[in-house]
């Protein structure tokens, strides 16, 4: 299964303020350990809001709206991720609990979420597929 | 924490660690049934006391250092004072955590590679080799390991209970070889590793769930080796061919289960991340400089095949080129009927009909469908429908495959047709 580690924006990564050497080595030794186990499939940091653009749609059905960064809220912005694949859900909650602080004053917070498979969006697609044909066996088997 | 959580969170560090623990004891006794005895020991008393105490900051320095002791223990208690004895006694200051944290973090590595070389012993059965790999590397229970390979759990207990005997009656070092040795010694790894992605990969029966497993913890020890022996490009290829294989995982099956080929997948559903490790697995094998190998050949093939963002826009002529290549790195009659099919596409059927008459004489080849059943269709796309008839009745009178027969009677009932008109 794969999970994604999402790491948090806080005021100061928003504002740009690159993490310490200190936090990058653990951050980089972190990384290591994930690609050694075989688990790491990608990670990434995101530049701050300020250069990105938010698309809504006010309007059902209607047009795009785009809104210019910066966005407020720090909390609810994320600064970067690492996609892992491993076994169980467990297994993802202990490397979650061993990524290191990633801001260090505080306000780290790093979110873990399990990432869809594509077999479990179309799982019920298929079901569905197979009812149907067998439905429709059953309803000529009944017309005969 | 309740009991239960706790439990789910020591079998997940389990999982993480266990390969490691298993390899660093493996070292001190020189013995992997032992070292796996001893690790379970070592997990039995996180069980019983880590949820009173907690978890503890460091667990695999825990577990290990539990091991060791528990080693320690036995082989005090069972007076075996012989060299083995007073080599690990002489190493008694192994106990300070910060030693152990670097036999966890620098030599790792190397004892890992260890034990993989060890599982892999050309003295044990193929079998044998994927079970303990399996067991010991990637962490599964003999019930899972049984289930993914339809076998019952007992037949796979004795399988590895076997495995562990003749490498401790044969004397199997743990070791590592240097130079030559080493390549030499990689190759049954890669062919493990290799078999086991198969394994889950080929069967669309089974367990639906355990037989991705397979698939996934070939990948996951693919990785692996490839951090602890950079420097050898088949390996690379190997994760690269398990990498790009793996993004077709979902589409290789059509939702009855029945194979799609791979002109006919959907590769809107291809897995483009897993697509993107591939690429860059096979770059790090070809950034090597080596020529390359049988497994990076048949990667660089699927590569070709994952860039074409048709079917139509398949770069025949370069798949022709690396199939002759694979051809002369790992000469088979099945490697040129690939080959055939694949120059046929790329300058037109009458050349790969060539190259299957010449592979008609092959006697390896005999009672093999896929001869006539390709033969069949170059000589259709030929406009030469007799001969391509019976190319396809004969294919289907070879085939075990109820499915398989099924398609190619079609195929001749379909030339049958053509000749009326």
């Amino acid at each position: 299964m794969r999970f994604m580690m999402i790491v948090k924006a806080t005021t100061d990564s928003e504002a740009g303020v690159l993490p310490s050497q200190e936090q990058f080595d653990a951050m980089q030794k972190y990384n290591e350990e994930l690609v050694k186990a075989g688990v790491l499939l990608a990670a990434d940091g995101l530049m701050s809001s300020s250069n990105g653009i938010r698309i809504s749609y006010p309007e059902p059905g209607g047009k795009p709206k785009i809104i210019d960064g910066p966005f407020t809220e720090a909390k609810e912005l994320i600064a970067g991720y690492t996609l892992i694949e491993v076994k169980s859900r467990e297994e993802a909650i202990e490397w979650a609990v061993r990524m290191p602080d990633p801001h260090g004053f505080g306000h780290g917070e790093i979110e873990l979420r399990q990432v869809f498979k594509v077999e479990e969006l179309t799982n019920n697609a298929e079901l569905l597929l197979k009812e149907t044909a067998l439905r429709k066996q059953v309803e000529e088997r009944k017309q005969t | 924490m309740s009991l239960s959580d706790t439990h789910r969170t020591i079998d997940a560090i389990w999982r993480i660690e266990s390969a490691k623990i298993i390899a660093g004891l493996t070292r001190m006794v020189r013995d992997v049934g032992l070292a796996e005895d001893l690790a379970h020991d070592a997990l039995v008393i996180a069980l019983e006391q880590w949820p009173q105490t907690g978890i503890p900051d460091n667990p695999a320095a825990w577990l290990m250092m539990t091991g060791k002791r528990r080693a320690i223990d036995l082989l005090r208690r069972t007076k075996l004072r012989d060299q083995k004895y007073t080599e690990i006694a002489s190493g008694t200051d192994l106990y300070t955590e910060e030693d152990i944290d670097h036999a966890l973090g620098e030599e790792i590595g190397d004892d890992l590679l260890r034990l993989i070389f060890m599982t892999c012993h050309p003295v044990l059965s193929q079998e044998g080799r994927v079970a303990l790999t399996l067991r010991l590397l990637c962490g599964l229970t003999t019930d899972e390991i049984a289930r993914s390979f339809l076998a019952a759990e007992t037949t796979i207990a004795q399988r590895i209970v076997r495995a562990k005997r003749t490498l401790r009656d044969k004397k199997v070092p743990f070791s590592v070889p240097s130079g030559e040795e080493l390549k030499d010694r990689l190759l049954p790894v890669l062919e493990v590793i290799y078999l086991m992605f198969n394994e889950g990969y080929s069967a669309t029966t089974g367990d639906q769930w355990i037989r991705p497993i397979l698939c996934q913890e070939a990948l996951r020890l693919g990785r692996v080796l490839a951090e602890i022996v950079p420097f050898e490009p088949e390996v690379h290829g190997l994760v690269a061919l398990m990498e790009i294989q793996s993004s077709r995982f979902k589409t290789r099956v059509n939702p009855m289960g029945e194979p799609v080929l791979l002109m006919d997948q959907n590769r809107a559903e291809w897995d483009q991340l897993l697509i993107r490790r591939g690429l860059v697995a096979l770059e790090r094998s070809r950034k090597l400089g080596r020529p390359l190998g049988s497994y990076s050949l048949q990667a660089a093939i699927s590569a070709c095949h994952a860039k074409a963002p048709t079917a139509d826009a398949t770069d025949w002529i370069r798949i022709s080129a690396l199939y002759e290549a694979l051809s002369r790195v790992t000469p088979s009659p099945i490697v040129e009927l690939n080959r055939a099919v694949a120059v046929s596409m790329a300058f037109g059927p009458a050349y790969g009909l060539q190259i299957v008459d010449e592979l008609g004489a092959e006697s390896s080849l005999k009672g093999y469908h896929l001869l006539p059943s390709v033969r069949g269709d170059l000589l259709m796309k030929l406009g030469r429908v007799d001969e391509a008839c019976k190319e396809f009745e004969q294919a289907a009178s070879m085939t075990q495959n109820e499915r398989e027969r099924k398609l190619l009677l079609n195929r001749a009932a379909e030339c049958d047709s053509r000749k009326s008109k």
